[in-house]
């Protein structure tokens, strides 16, 4: 068994290599995402309270933050990775490994994700704010008390597409040496054509994926009581 | 009670303003039934949101119990809203909370903090309306009917002095409607509380209201006791409301009558007159004959009424029409 897989099948696959990518990839998701979370969550809650005929209707401050997401949402992942270099040297000191690749993947995401929020708290019934505001409920109360709980289930999937995208995100810092399965991939898949080196690290990252939405999906349904 | 003065309120809507009110000075007293009536686009929405502020208005004032509430400042207004309990046409029950924690939801809000005083609260008001043994269910799974006294339950768990229903009957079968309305004239009568209902269904307010107003383009077009201005309606408007009920066209009687000869008159009963034997005791004594061209009995609130058009012929139709005057009738020409 030993054999075939040192010069079988999988002759240039680093076994301890894999595990040591795969771990760091999921450090990288699993910081990047709680802090996307972190800043993205409120975000998205300004940006629905802000918009159009909303609690706190605010054309100017909507269409500022509105701006800024888009900007960053149109840069190209890649050319962000490149251009936020200096940033996350000055945040944590370094712009290589786990700890460099989490501040331009939380850049990237928190915009996306903090859209995905919008979207789901529009999607609460405006009656069931109305109500809320009738019994005297404060814009704290409405918005910790009513949206959020009632925004649940859509908050929950917006998480799920998050994550996946902070996964395909990690795969790309592989190119400015964030590590992780995409380093591997490229550096040794793509470099130097072991394409089972590819293969692997490719398995690795759908089975992640559909790990995570099977969770998400699971959770959704838990909490949708509609 | 709820006093509107001189209420005007315009939507700016693309750079010009669009009126919804214009001009509204009425009052409602404490503990009756005030059905507001209008066709959609009428300003109802919007006027019973001025109640609890939900709306503002572009001018005048709202006073309840003497006080100006658009003078409030934001905490005042917050204060206001938890006296003030709200049903809606589509309930807006939180999907995320049960029966009882929706019951609990204003108590939660206003600050409540002792747990066993809310669940006494929410046991006692499930036990009003009826739902207790649905305390733990999601509103989805419950029918309009339900959802809609789980919605009665959570607008009075404040205690409120007054209870706004925004088209509450409106997403309802006939049946339904029927028990939300009883359940909402009980309410009315136990606990004095002031209702406000408005609707765009006559029923409605012929059933439970005390007085009512009908608005037409933001004006109040007619107001008063319910059996005064359904059954003598004066504005173009509360005529098509009261056609429209018995599912009449205006056009199409007078048409229908074009060969019935004789005079016409509309006779209209109320009370205890209703149930007398007086056509045939007064065509009796003056020598007409009469034929019923059109006809309704039925209630207002706990009002008998009658309404009648009837064509005399023959013998001393002046001196009959006098007689049934005499009588507490009303008597309306509708062709002389």
């Amino acid at each position: 068994m030993n054999t075939f897989f040192a010069n079988g099948l999988f002759a240039n696959v680093d076994w301890p290599e894999i595990w040591q990518a795969s771990l760091d990839t999921l450090l990288m998701l699993g910081g990047s995402f709680v802090f996307t979370v972190l800043l993205g969550l409120p975000l998205g809650v300004l940006l629905f309270l802000t918009s159009k005929r909303q609690l706190l209707a605010q054309p100017v401050v909507y269409g500022v933050l509105s701006f800024i997401a888009n900007i960053i949402r149109s840069v190209p992942f890649v050319i962000l990775l490149i251009v936020l270099i200096p940033v996350t040297e000055l945040i944590v000191g370094t712009s290589l490994g786990v700890a460099g690749a989490i501040p331009p993947l939380v850049i990237g995401a928190t915009p996306f994700f903090a859209r995905l929020v919008e979207t789901a708290l529009r999607e609460v019934d405006q009656g069931i704010v109305e109500a809320t505001q009738a019994m005297g409920a404060t814009t704290t109360q409405i918005v910790l008390r009513a949206l959020l709980p009632e925004a649940k289930p859509g908050l929950i999937a917006s998480c799920t597409v998050t994550a996946i995208t902070l996964i395909s995100y990690t795969a790309m810092s592989g190119l400015i040496g964030g590590g992780g399965l995409g380093d591997l991939a490229i550096r040794y898949g793509y470099q130097r054509y072991q394409s089972d080196v590819m293969a692997v690290t490719v398995v690795l990252l759908v089975i992640v994926v559909q790990v995570l939405q099977m969770l998400g999906d699971r959770l959704v349904i838990h909490f949708s009581r509609k | 009670m709820i006093t509107f003065k001189h209420i005007h309120k315009a939507y700016r809507v693309g750079g010009s303003d669009i009126p919804a009110l214009q001009g509204i000075d009425f009052e409602i007293q404490a503990g009756e039934i005030f059905g507001i009536i209008g066709h959609s686009g009428a300003g109802k929405s919007t006027l019973v949101r001025l109640i609890n502020l939900l709306e503002r208005p572009t001018s005048g004032q709202v006073l309840i119990d003497n006080v100006d509430i658009t003078a409030l400042d934001a905490e005042g207004v917050r204060l206001q809203r938890q006296r003030i309990g709200m049903i809606f046409q589509h309930f807006n029950l939180l999907s995320s909370k049960t029966v009882a924690q929706n019951v609990a939801f204003p108590l939660e809000l206003a600050g409540v903090a002792n747990k066993h005083q809310i669940r006494k609260r929410v046991a006692a008001l499930l036990a009003r309306v009826g739902l207790t043994d649905h305390a733990d269910k999601y509103p989805a799974q419950l029918s309009g009917g339900q959802k809609q006294r789980v919605g009665i339950a959570r607008a009075l768990a404040t205690e409120p002095k007054i209870l706004l229903c925004d088209e509450a009957t409106s997403a309802l079968d006939p049946q339904t409607t029927q028990s939300v309305l009883q359940l909402l004239a009980d309410i009315n009568r136990e606990l004095g509380l002031t209702i406000v209902i408005i609707t765009h269904e006559m029923d409605v307010v012929r059933r439970i209201a005390d007085r009512v107003a009908v608005l037409d383009a933001g004006r109040v077009a007619e107001i008063g006791p319910v059996a005064e201005v359904f059954l003598h309606p004066k504005h173009a408007t509360t005529r098509r409301f009261v056609l429209e009920d018995e599912h009449v066209d205006e056009g199409e009687e007078r048409d229908d009558f074009a060969h019935v000869p004789g005079r016409i008159v509309r006779l209209t009963f109320t009370g205890d007159s209703t149930y007398e034997p007086l056509l045939g005791a007064v065509a009796r004594a003056t020598g007409i004959d009469f034929s019923i061209l059109a006809g309704r009995i039925d209630r207002i609130k706990d009002t008998p009424y009658g309404q009648l058009t009837v064509a005399f012929t023959g013998g001393d139709v002046p001196a009959a029409l006098a007689q049934l005057a005499g009588r507490g009738l009303a008597v309306e020409e509708v062709r002389a």
